[in-house]
C-alpha cells in the first residue's frame, strides 16, 4: 500500500468530520469519498479504508447519515450516503468546537515562536 | 419492536457494507486499468491496497453489534457445534471438570460455614470464650483447652469486670422430662444471666430469662429450643405458660428460642436457668463453660488484664468451706486466657479443612492439566485449520479468544454439571464427617458456593484455554511448514508443553499419594493402640439418670441400680453388666481431683490432679478391661463402704515402680480424707480416644464417700452409664429387652446415648478416618487423571511417530525395543515429576504434623511405595499405546506418504 510518509493519520473525529463536511456537499458513495478527501487536501490527507468503513457505519448508527441503494459511474450497485438533518447539526458544532482548538492551538504556537 | 427491527435491519446493513467495499474496490480498480495497468494486476492492486477485506467488513458489523458478544456468541456457538461432533473429547473434558470443580464447590461450602463464618450471633467478633490458664495445677495439663471457670469465679467477674458488656456461664447436661408422653431424657443447658444476653439472638415466642427466673427462690421457668417446641408441642404459640416436669420439678415455659439456635456449638432441648445461690457457691467446682461479649473496641489482651486483676478479688471473697485456705489457688497461678469464640469452636478441626480444601484444589489443578493437555492435543488438529484462517486474515487475538471462548465453554458447562456432583457430594460429607464439624448437618449450597462454582467454572476455564491459546494463536509463521508437517515426525518443541504438564500432574499426585498414605499409616497406627476393652461391637452401652426430686435417698438409687444391673444381666444372651459414671471415650470426664499417696510429701497446692471414675463390681470384666494386679471390687466392699480402691497402671508404676507394689499400698484425697486401700490396678484404657495418650486414672467404688464431707458417708451416682456385653447387640428385639429391664425398676426412667463401644470408638477416629477418607479419594483421583494424562501424551506421540516407527522397524528394529522406546520415555517424565513432587511433599505434608499419629510427615515407608506405584501406573499407562507402535505395519506406515 504505497502510502506517503508525509502523510500524517488523522486523530480522532478529525474522519467523521471530513465524511460530513464532504456529504454535505453532495451524498457519495465510499471510494467517491476518499478520492474527494485526498483531492481537496491536495494528497496530504488519506482516508484509511480500515477506519472508513467502521466510521460509517458508526454515523450511521447515531442518525448522522443515510444510506440508499445507488448506481455508480460505472453503473455497478453501491450505497450512497447522505447527510442527515442530525447530520448537519452536529456538523456545524464539531466545526465550531474544533475552530476554537485550533485557535487555541495557534495562538500556543505563536507565542513560543517568538 | 426496536430490538426485532434492528436484527432485520442488520443483515441489510451488512448487505449495504458488502456492496459499498466491493465497489470501492472496483472503482479503484478502474481507476487503476485508466493509468494503464492491466485488469488483472489492477485489480490485484486495488485488493492490495484496501487492505484486509475480510477484517474491515467484521469491524464495520461489530458497529451494529452488542459490543464484541454477538460475534463471541457466534464463537460459542461454533464451539458447542464442534464438541458435539467430537462426544468422546467432551464427555472426558466435562466429566474431570465436573467432579474437580464439584468437590470444590462441596468443600468449600463446608469451609465457607465452618471456618469463615461459624458463629451465626450479631456481631460475633466480640464473643469470647472464657478459659483460664493455671499452669501450677499439676496435673491440669491433661485439659488441652485450659481450666473453666467456678461459679464463684463468674459471679465475682460478672460484678466487677469493665471490659465485659455481658459475661455468663453455661453448662450442658441431660435432664429427665416426665409427664409429656414417655418419659424422655433431653438434652438440656444450665444457664447463668447474661448467657442469652451476650448471644443476642431474641427468642422466637415469648421471652428470655430474668432477674427473677435467676432467683433461686424465684420462679421457677424454662426455655424450648424450636427443635423440641415442634417435636413436643407441635409449634403451638401457646405453650408459653404452660407447665412441665423437668428432673421432677415443675417448671413454667417462658420461651422458645429459634431454629437453628445453640448455646456455641451445642445443641439442645431445653434452657434451664443455673439460678446461682449467692451464699452457697465456693471457689472449686471449675466446670463452667464461660462466653463473654467484649465492650466494643475492647482487645482480647484487655480483657485478660482486666480480668487477672479479679483473680485475688475472686480468692478474698469465697472460700471453700470453714478450715480451708482460700489463697491455696495461688499456686496454681490462675491467668486468664480467653480466646475468641471463634477458635474455641473451629478447634482443631479448622486444620482438617484446609488440608481437605488444599487437596481437592490441587485435584483441580491436575484435571485443568488434564483438560489443557486434550485441548492442546486437539489444537494441534486443528493447527492446519488455524494456519489458514490466520493466513487469510484473522487476527492472532481472534483467534487466540476462539480458543479462549472454546474453553470457557467447556468450563461453564463443567460448572453446570459440577453443580450436581457438589450437591451428592455435600450429601456424602454430611454423612460421614466427624461430629466434631460444627453444624455440618445445616451445610447445603447457598449463592456464595453457586458464586464460587462459576469462579472456578471460567478461572479453570481461562487456565486450561491460556496454553492452548498463547501456543496456538501464533501460527501464523508455521503456515508455511504445513505441507511438511503433515507426515513428519513432530519436533521435540511440539512435545515439550505436553511434557511438561505430565511431569506437573505426576508431581502433583505424588503429593497427594503422600499425604493419603500418610493418613493411612496413622489410621493403622491407630489401630494398633489397645484402646483398654475389648470386643467393642458387642459392647452396649446406655446411660441412666435418676433424679433426686424423683428418688431423694442416695441408698435407693443404689439399689436401684444393682436392680437394673440385674435385670440387665439376666437378659438372654448377656454374658456380663457392669455400670461407670462414664464409659471411655463419650467426651465426658466425671471428675477430676487431687490423690495423694501415702509417703509422699507434697507442697500444698501442688498435688497433682487425677482423672476418677466410679465402677460398679463387673464392670473392667464387661469392658475387657484386664487387671494387671490385685481384684476386682465387690458389692459387699460397696455396700459396707470399705475404704478400696482400683488405679491404672501408669498411676501404680508411677507412684510404686510396679503394678505388683501397688497393691495394699494407700492413698487419699486431701489431708483431712480417710485412706483407701489400693486393692486392684487395671490397664491403661485411652479415655479421651486412641490418639491421646492413657490418662493415670483412679477408679473409686460406685457407692463413694461425700467429696468434701472429712466424715465418711454413703452417696451414690444419680447418672451412670450400664455397659451389657452380648452377642445381640444393636438388635431391636435387644433393645427393646433392655429398655423393659430398665423400666421394670421405674417406668419413669429414660434411657439415653444407647450407643455400643464401637460408635464411641469409630466417633473418636472420626477425625483421622474423614481426613482418610477425603485424600484418599483425592489421591485416587490424582492417579487415575494421572494415568489418564501420560495415556494420552504416549499415545499421541506413538499416533504422530508412525512412520518413524515404520522405517525403525524396516531397519530392523525389534519391536520389544520400540515398546521400551515408549515406556522409557513415560518413566523418565513419572521420574522428573516424582523428583519435584517428593519436594514439594515433604514441605507441605509439614502442615499435617497435627493429623498425624506416630507417623512422621517424612515417612520413609510412605516415600518409597507412593514413587514405586506411580512408576507402575506410568509404565502401565504407557505401555498400552506403546504395544500398539509395535504393532505397526512398515509397509502400511511408509505407503501413508
Amino acid at each position: 500500500m504505497n502510502r506517503n510518509p508525509e502523510r500524517r493519520d488523522l486523530f480522532p473525529g478529525a474522519l467523521e468530520i471530513m465524511i460530513l463536511q464532504s456529504l454535505r456537499l453532495k451524498p457519495m458513495h465510499g471510494y467517491a469519498l476518499v478520492r474527494h478527501i485526498r483531492q481537496v487536501s491536495d494528497n496530504l490527507l488519506e482516508v484509511e479504508e480500515g477506519s472508513l468503513y467502521p466510521a460509517l457505519q458508526r454515523m450511521l448508527r447515531e442518525g448522522l447519515l443515510e444510506a440508499e441503494a445507488g448506481t455508480s459511474a460505472k453503473g455497478r450497485p453501491t450505497r450512497i450516503y447522505r447527510l442527515t438533518e442530525a447530520g448537519r447539526r452536529h456538523l456545524e458544532s464539531e466545526v465550531l468546537s474544533f475552530e476554537k482548538m485550533f485557535d487555541g492551538i495557534t495562538r500556543v504556537l505563536a507565542v513560543a515562536k517568538t | 419492536m426496536p430490538t426485532l427491527n434492528r436484527l432485520f435491519g442488520r443483515r441489510r446493513r451488512y448487505d449495504d457494507i458488502d456492496i459499498s467495499i466491493r465497489e470501492h474496490i472496483e472503482e479503484r480498480a478502474d481507476e487503476l486499468e485508466a493509468e494503464g495497468l492491466p485488469r488483472r494486476e489492477a485489480e490485484q492492486q486495488a485488493r492490495r491496497e484496501f487492505g484486509n477485506v475480510a477484517l474491515i467488513e467484521e469491524r464495520s458489523r461489530e458497529v451494529w453489534q452488542w459490543a464484541a458478544l454477538e460475534s463471541i456468541l457466534a464463537d460459542a456457538r461454533l464451539a458447542l457445534r464442534r464438541l458435539r461432533r467430537t462426544p468422546g473429547f467432551a464427555f472426558t473434558v466435562l466429566l474431570t471438570l465436573a467432579i474437580g470443580i464439584g468437590a470444590n464447590t462441596a468443600v468449600f461450602t463446608v469451609v465457607d460455614r465452618i471456618l469463615l463464618k461459624p458463629l451465626p450471633y450479631p456481631d460475633s467478633g466480640r464473643l469470647v470464650a472464657l478459659w483460664l490458664n493455671a499452669p501450677g495445677a499439676g496435673g491440669l495439663s491433661n485439659f488441652s483447652s485450659g481450666l473453666q471457670l467456678s461459679t464463684s469465679m463468674y459471679l465475682t467477674f460478672a460484678d466487677h469486670n469493665q471490659t465485659f458488656q455481658s459475661i455468663g456461664i453455661w453448662s450442658p447436661g441431660t435432664a429427665n422430662i416426665t409427664g409429656i408422653a414417655e418419659p424422655e431424657q433431653v438434652q438440656g443447658i444450665g444457664v447463668s444471666s447474661g448467657v442469652l444476653e451476650t448471644l443476642g439472638i431474641p427468642p422466637a415466642v415469648g421471652r428470655w430469662f430474668n432477674q427473677a427466673d435467676q432467683d433461686p427462690r424465684g420462679q421457677k421457668s424454662i426455655i424450648l429450643s424450636y427443635g423440641y417446641w415442634q417435636r413436643r408441642f407441635g409449634g403451638n404459640r401457646a405453650v408459653i405458660g404452660r407447665s412441665i416436669q423437668v428432673d421432677s420439678q415443675t417448671r413454667t415455659i417462658v420461651g422458645v428460642m429459634p431454629r437453628g439456635f445453640r448455646i456455641v456449638d451445642h445443641d439442645f432441648d431445653l434452657l434451664v436457668p443455673l439460678a446461682l445461690d449467692r451464699h452457697h457457691q465456693i471457689l472449686a467446682g471449675f466446670g463452667y463453660n464461660g462466653i463473654g461479649r467484649l465492650q466494643p473496641g475492647v482487645t482480647l489482651e484487655r480483657a485478660d488484664a482486666d480480668i487477672a486483676h479479679l483473680i485475688p478479688v475472686w480468692m478474698d471473697s469465697w472460700s471453700n468451706g470453714p478450715g480451708s485456705n482460700p489463697h491455696y489457688y495461688e499456686v496454681w497461678k490462675i491467668a486468664p486466657n480467653f480466646r475468641s469464640l471463634k477458635q474455641q469452636v473451629i478447634g482443631n478441626i479448622g486444620g482438617v479443612l484446609w488440608v481437605v480444601m488444599a487437596t481437592v484444589s490441587v485435584v483441580m489443578l491436575i484435571a485443568c492439566i488434564n483438560v489443557a493437555n486434550l485441548l492442546l492435543v486437539r489444537a494441534e488438529s486443528r493447527q492446519q485449520e488455524l494456519a489458514i484462517r490466520a493466513a487469510l486474515g484473522a487476527g492472532r487475538a481472534r483467534i487466540a479468544r476462539e480458543l479462549l471462548v472454546e474453553s470457557l465453554l467447556l468450563g461453564l458447562l463443567g460448572g453446570a454439571a459440577a453443580v450436581g456432583v457438589a450437591w451428592g457430594a455435600l450429601r456424602l460429607l454430611v454423612a460421614i464427617g466427624p461430629a466434631e464439624l460444627p453444624r455440618l448437618s445445616e451445610i447445603a449450597l447457598d449463592p456464595v458456593s453457586l458464586g464460587f462454582t462459576l469462579l472456578l467454572s471460567i478461572l479453570s476455564g481461562l487456565f486450561f484455554g491460556a496454553i492452548p491459546a498463547l501456543k496456538y494463536a501464533r501460527t501464523r509463521t508455521s503456515a508455511l511448514n504445513l505441507a511438511s508437517s503433515r507426515t513428519a515426525s513432530t519436533g521435540r518443541a511440539r512435545q515439550r508443553a505436553r511434557n511438561i504438564l505430565v511431569v506437573a500432574q505426576v508431581a502433583l499426585a505424588l503429593v497427594l499419594l503422600v499425604s493419603a498414605l500418610l493418613m493411612i499409616r496413622t489410621f493403622a497406627a491407630l489401630r494398633q493402640v489397645e484402646p483398654g476393652f475389648a470386643d467393642a461391637p458387642h459392647l452396649e452401652t446406655l446411660s441412666i439418670s435418676i433424679p433426686d426430686l424423683l428418688v431423694p435417698d442416695v441408698h435407693t438409687v443404689a439399689q436401684m441400680q444393682r436392680r437394673i444391673a440385674g435385670n440387665l444381666a439376666a437378659i438372654p444372651g448377656v454374658t456380663s453388666v457392669g455400670f461407670a459414671a462414664d464409659v471411655p471415650m463419650d467426651n465426658n470426664d466425671p471428675d477430676w481431683d487431687t490423690m495423694m499417696v501415702e509417703g509422699k510429701t507434697y507442697q500444698e497446692g501442688s498435688e497433682p490432679l487425677r482423672l476418677f471414675n466410679f465402677v460398679s463390681p463387673g464392670f473392667f470384666q464387661t469392658m475387657g478391661t484386664r487387671f494387671v494386679a490385685g481384684r476386682d471390687f465387690t458389692w459387699d466392699d460397696l455396700n459396707n463402704v470399705q475404704p478400696v480402691i482400683i488405679v491404672s497402671e501408669n498411676f501404680a508404676r508411677d507412684s510404686w515402680g510396679s503394678a505388683a507394689a501397688a497393691i495394699g499400698k494407700r492413698v487419699k484425697k486431701y489431708s483431712h480424707s480417710p485412706w483407701q486401700q489400693v486393692i486392684g490396678v487395671v490397664e491403661d484404657v485411652h479415655v479421651h480416644g486412641v490418639d491421646e495418650s492413657a490418662p493415670p486414672v483412679i477408679y473409686w467404688p460406685a457407692m463413694f464417700y461425700d467429696r468434701f464431707s472429712p466424715s465418711p458417708a454413703l452417696d451414690g451416682l444419680r447418672t451412670v452409664t450400664f455397659a451389657v456385653h452380648s452377642s445381640r447387640t444393636g438388635t431391636d428385639g435387644f433393645l427393646g429387652q433392655v429398655q423393659q429391664a430398665v423400666w421394670q425398676v421405674n417406668p419413669n426412667l429414660p434411657l439415653a446415648s444407647v450407643q455400643t463401644m464401637q460408635e464411641l470408638y469409630s466417633q473418636s477416629m472420626a477425625r483421622t478416618s474423614f481426613t482418610l477418607v477425603m485424600l484418599a479419594l483425592a489421591g485416587a483421583m490424582a492417579l487415575a487423571l494421572g494415568i489418564i494424562g501420560i495415556y494420552g501424551v504416549i499415545a499421541y506421540s506413538v499416533s504422530q511417530r508412525t512412520r518413524e516407527i515404520g522405517i525403525r522397524l524396516a531397519l530392523g528394529a525389534q519391536k520389544g525395543e520400540l515398546q521400551w522406546m515408549f515406556v522409557r520415555s513415560a518413566l523418565g517424565l513419572a521420574a522428573i515429576g516424582v523428583v519435584l513432587g517428593a519436594g514439594a511433599a515433604a514441605a507441605l505434608t509439614q502442615w499435617m504434623k497435627a493429623l498425624l499419629f506416630e507417623i512422621s510427615p517424612l515417612d520413609p515407608v510412605t516415600y518409597l511405595i507412593v514413587p514405586l506405584v506411580l512408576a507402575a501406573a506410568a509404565a502401565l499407562a504407557s505401555y498400552l499405546p506403546a504395544r500398539r507402535a509395535a504393532a505397526v505395519d512398515p509397509v502400511e506406515a511408509l505407503r501413508a506418504e
